[in-house]
């Protein structure tokens, strides 16, 4: 007897895992949100059929959402994580002394819950008392605040659903009212590779290239989301992503890492030519 | 009436079922003579897409499923008879104008009626009397009809044979109806009413007053608005004093012999979705629509204005599911407004004109589209908030009607003057600003410098302008000088 999940990667392409047990399955606000367990990538927590998250590769993005931000700020105290129910951001984000606020907005109730359930040893930092949960739409959190926050990571699960308002131009708009003037917000660009994930990638890097004075695009690889390949944002009104690192204070702070240094951190901004190309294609363009 | 039932979705159910050979129109053959338009709509519609016959009776003609759909519609809108409309509720304005007057006859209007009323009065001839509307000075926009003009409209013009009221107005604006038909009544007028803005008042609690419930004699409502069904999808209502044999001859004079059936059933559905789930579904529309209006005006700079309008006359009472807002105060007019917030933040609204913009809320709604509404207005405001100066607010111009729309129309012209070069000729053509569609010059109108400059104004604030025969509207065509007129 064989049990296999499977996401279409695009049309024609489809990524499966073989399942060992499915422990989890509910719709809640026209959310539907599984968890299944797998060989080789542990837990997997599915929202409306897109992998979410894996056990096993979810320290690389966490990672890359997290300290590459971090690495470059002088000195972040206020911190707004968007999405992200699961925890991993705030783990991380906990390892820094500086930290005094993290706050967390996750407009589905039902990944919450089923996280603290299924993956434990993540969420478990969610009950810090640095930390505050917020269980709202994120646009309706975020509108009414100016000059707060150091940093903004917005992780959000996907072009289409709930998440799509995590990747409008108010959103941004909002996210960078929101930012003191020397704030950074980083964000999940998705993947640069096939043809309907490219064009979104290129739509939300034009709203912010918009949006912020200083826009670059980094690269992480992360086996189980689309082709692997996977891009994320970093947008900011002050500090310049390489040129700003302070990569000696960064070491000295000794924080214990899979995926992330600090030469990865300079090497990552290098893009391949095709990305490149499609990022400046949307950055030259006039409204 | 058991609303449960779908009469005509059940019979094209059931025709379906029964897989019958076609020697007949459409050419498409349940869509086997055009792979692409399956590619495109699917089989199903294909399947659906199918021409009169007996067990799916005709809408020229109604004996069978489309006479009690249209039984089940009167019911559930409490008139006496009820047309299925295929032609847009554009048609079934004009059919209540056809209907009520001929050639010769007066017709009390507002001025801010749709085009289709205009343009039924160029077909039959009949002669506007224009009630000026009354109007939010503030807002820019044209509200309802107050008693006292209809009053007076109705003595100046004791001979008029009908008065036509927008209910509610495109900005949800409603007039004294029950008023009106009295006062119609006792001076022998009929009431024709354009509710093509007001189907949800008959499904639901708390909303003005229907024209059915007022005693109107026709009403037209656009069912494809806030009813739910296909886009040209409409019906017309009538009222006991009407002979309803006779409206069918006069929608017959223009309606097709050939009315798609996916227009019928949907209009069919959708009555019953209405009538069985109505109440919840507006219930819901209007508890969203509240809140985007407080989250609005929470903004600051911007008035999303509702009740508080209400002044027991020309604003007898407001429709809560409109969601307008007022613009001018963060400094752009309400058309910029509309077009960043399509261009920059992929959101349509329903209208801009040059104080307001209006987003439509209805049935399909959910909360978190109104978020992401409520976050790109505010973020508007935030990087294009300008001083105030400068912004032209005249919204209404009284017309001067020297002749009727149709003499004006079929009258000897001379064509493309430039526009500058107009004034004081009498117009021949329409001059629209689209949407709302409300004439600034209509066929037998005389242009001024103010109506000159209000189009010139419009056209720079990028409104969308149409109705002359040059489409840019740089010229306009007029009556001949020294004609009879």
């Amino acid at each position: 007897m064989e049990y296999w999940f499977s996401e279409m990667h695009s049309e024609n392409v489809k990524f499966s895992i073989r399942v060992n047990k499915h422990l989890y399955s509910e719709e809640r606000d026209y959310v539907r949100v599984d968890i299944f367990e797998s060989v080789d990538f542990g837990r997997v927590l599915v929202v409306d059929g897109y992998i979410i998250m894996t056990e096993r590769d979810e320290f690389i993005y966490h990672e890359m959402l997290t300290h590459v931000p971090m690495a470059v700020h002088p000195n972040p105290k206020n911190i707004l994580v968007f999405g992200a129910g699961d925890g991993g951001n705030v783990r991380e984000l906990l390892k820094y002394p500086s930290v005094e606020r993290i706050d967390l907005v996750e407009m589905n109730e039902g990944v919450v819950d089923a996280c603290k359930r299924f993956f434990p040893d993540i969420t478990g930092c969610l009950s810090n008392k640095k930390v505050r949960i917020y269980q709202e739409n994120a646009l309706r959190h975020i509108r009414h605040i100016e000059n707060r926050y150091d940093i903004i990571i917005v992780d959000s699960a996907g072009y289409f659903g709930p998440g799509e308002s995590l990747l409008s131009r108010e959103f941004y708009g909002s996210c960078f009212k929101a930012l003191k003037e020397d704030g950074i917000m980083v964000n999940q660009h998705q993947s640069p590779f096939y043809d309907e994930d490219r064009i979104e990638t290129q739509k939300a890097h034009k709203r912010i290239v918009n949006s912020f004075p200083i826009s670059r695009v980094y690269q992480a690889h992360i086996p189980s989301y689309p082709s692997g390949y996977w891009l994320l944002g970093f947008a900011s009104k002050k500090y310049k992503p390489v040129d700003d690192l302070r990569e000696e204070e960064w070491n000295k702070l000794g924080i214990d890492t899979k995926y992330y240094t600090t030469n990865l951190h300079k090497g990552c901004f290098m893009l391949p030519k095709y990305v490149e190309k499609m990022l400046e294609d949307v950055e030259n363009v006039n409204d | 009436m058991n609303q449960d039932r779908a009469p005509i979705y059940e019979a094209l159910e059931e025709f379906r079922r029964k897989r019958v050979i076609p020697f007949d129109v459409p050419g498409h053959k349940r869509g086997r003579g055009n792979p692409e338009l399956v590619k495109l709509f699917g089989k199903q519609c294909l399947e659906l897409d199918v021409n009169s016959m007996k067990p799916l009776d005709n809408l020229c003609h109604p004996v069978s499923v489309i006479k009690e759909a249209e039984q089940l519609a009167a019911d559930a809108f409490g008139a006496s008879s009820a047309f299925l409309m295929v032609g847009g509720t554009t048609s079934a304005v004009q059919t209540m104008v056809l209907t009520a007057t001929k050639k010769g006859d007066k017709i009390i209007l507002p001025r801010n009626v749709h085009r289709s009323v205009i343009n039924a009065l160029v077909v039959n001839g009949a002669v506007p009397v224009y009630v000026n509307p009354d109007t939010d000075k503030r807002l820019g926009i044209a509200l309802g009809m107050k008693i006292s003009q209809v009053e007076k409209a109705i003595q100046e013009n004791p001979d008029a044979v009908a008065i036509l009221v927008n209910n509610p107005t495109y900005y949800g604006i409603c007039s004294n109806l029950k008023k009106i038909v009295e006062l119609a009544h006792e001076n022998g007028m009929m009431v024709l009413v354009d509710e093509a803005h007001g189907t949800h008042f008959y499904f639901s609690d708390n909303m003005p007053m229907t024209a059915m419930e007022a005693g109107a004699d026709m009403s037209c409502v656009s069912m494809h608005k806030s009813g739910g069904s296909l886009t040209q999808s409409s019906i017309l209502l009538v009222g006991p004093e009407v002979s309803p044999g006779y409206v069918r001859q006069v929608i017959n004079l223009t309606q097709t012999t050939s009315a798609s059936y996916l227009l019928l059933a949907s209009l069919d559905i959708s009555r019953r979705n209405l009538a069985l789930r109505g109440r919840d579904e507006f219930a819901e529309v209007c508890r969203i629509a509240d809140y985007a209006r407080t989250e609005i005006n929470k903004i600051g700079g911007y008035y999303a204005y509702g009740k508080e309008l209400i002044n027991d006359d020309s604003v007898y009472d407001f429709d809560t599911t409109k969601l307008t807002v007022f613009t001018l105060d963060i400094g752009l007019a309400g058309i910029e407004v509309y077009d960043l917030l399509r261009d920059e933040y992929d959101i349509q609204l329903e209208l801009g004109d040059l104080g307001n913009v209006l987003a439509y809320i209805s049935i399909g709604d959910r909360m978190r589209e109104v978020e992401r509404l409520v976050s790109a207005l505010y973020d508007i405001r935030r990087r294009y908030k300008r001083s105030r100066s400068g912004l032209f607010d005249h919204e209404y111009i009284n017309p001067m009607v020297v002749m009727t729309p149709q003499e004006a129309f079929y009258a000897q012209k001379e064509e493309m003057i430039p526009i500058r070069e107009t004034n004081g000729r009498i117009c021949t053509e329409f001059v629209m600003c689209y949407p709302p569609g409300i004439p600034i010059l209509a066929p037998g109108e005389r242009i001024t410098q103010e109506i000159i400059d209000y189009i010139l104004y419009a056209k720079e604030k990028g409104c969308s302008m149409s109705g002359p025969e040059d489409e840019k509207i740089e010229r306009l065509n007029v009556i001949k000088e020294n004609s009879t007129y």
